[in-house]
């Protein structure tokens, strides 16, 4: 397979994952943000909770990678950012952004 | 002018083309919705490290959490969190609809699936701007 066919499959499987994670998300939101949002209520959900921790991690690598291969194909279409050189620095903002995500999730689970 | 409406990383790239709305005019609504999942998605893959970045930080104690929201209480960074919404949303269902012209073969309703992909995203926005209140 080539690299193009790695990212495709990549980036439709991470799709699929933030089909599901995003309504979660977003019904967390509406509902969070009835009568103001506040720490409390937010942390009391997610402190010592690994069902909610595995989802924002999960969410977070899914979202990093799919964005990180979404800004690709734009900056390769529109800017002629093609190469081994553009791959890795996209690697590594993915991996960076989901690594980000993780440690926010891991700070609501141990808060 | 005719505009390319699929994913260039396709393996076979005519076959997806064809499934997911292949080669069409400007005006049709299947390049409007292919425009709005573009730049919605622009708009949030570029947001998301920053997001992650600042949850990251902030999420170190329900005081230094509780700071952080109370900084976020401002018309500018509302108004920026219902925009934020409907690009999520209009980007989750513009994908939904990809993901069934590519792999449930969903061609004939395709102005059906680009309107309810729009209603889904203006729902969501009005439900967080009615609670956010």
């Amino acid at each position: 397979m080539t690299r193009g066919t790695h990212l495709w499959i990549a980036q439709r499987v991470t799709a699929m994952i933030l089909a599901t994670a995003v309504v979660v998300h977003l019904i967390t939101i509406i509902l969070a943000v009835r009568g103001g949002l506040s720490a409390a209520e937010i942390i009391g959900r997610t402190r010592g909770s690994e069902a909610w921790l595995i989802f924002y991690a999960v969410f977070a690598l899914a979202a990093g990678l799919h964005g990180a291969i979404g800004l690709r194909g734009i900056a390769a279409e529109w800017l002629g950012w093609r190469g081994r050189m553009f791959d890795a620095a996209w690697l590594v903002l993915g991996l960076l952004t989901a690594t980000f995500g993780i440690r926010a999730a891991l700070g609501l689970y141990a808060a | 002018m005719i505009e390319k409406s699929a994913d260039r990383f396709t393996p076979s790239g005519l076959a997806a083309l064809r499934r997911s709305g292949g080669w069409r005019p400007r005006s049709h609504p299947t390049y409007l919705a292919f425009l709005v999942h573009r730049l919605s998605g622009l708009a949030l893959a570029l947001f998301l490290p920053v997001h992650f970045w600042a949850l990251s930080h902030a999420i170190t104690g329900e005081a230094a959490l509780e700071g952080f929201l109370r900084w976020t209480d401002n018309a500018f960074l509302k108004t920026s969190e219902t925009a934020l919404v409907i690009l999520l949303a209009a980007h989750l269902a513009g994908g939904l609809r990809v993901l069934a012209l590519e792999f449930l073969g969903w061609r004939a309703p395709q102005k059906t699936l680009v309107a309810a992909s729009a209603g889904v995203s203006l729902a969501a926005g009005l439900l967080f701007l009615l609670n956010a209140g």
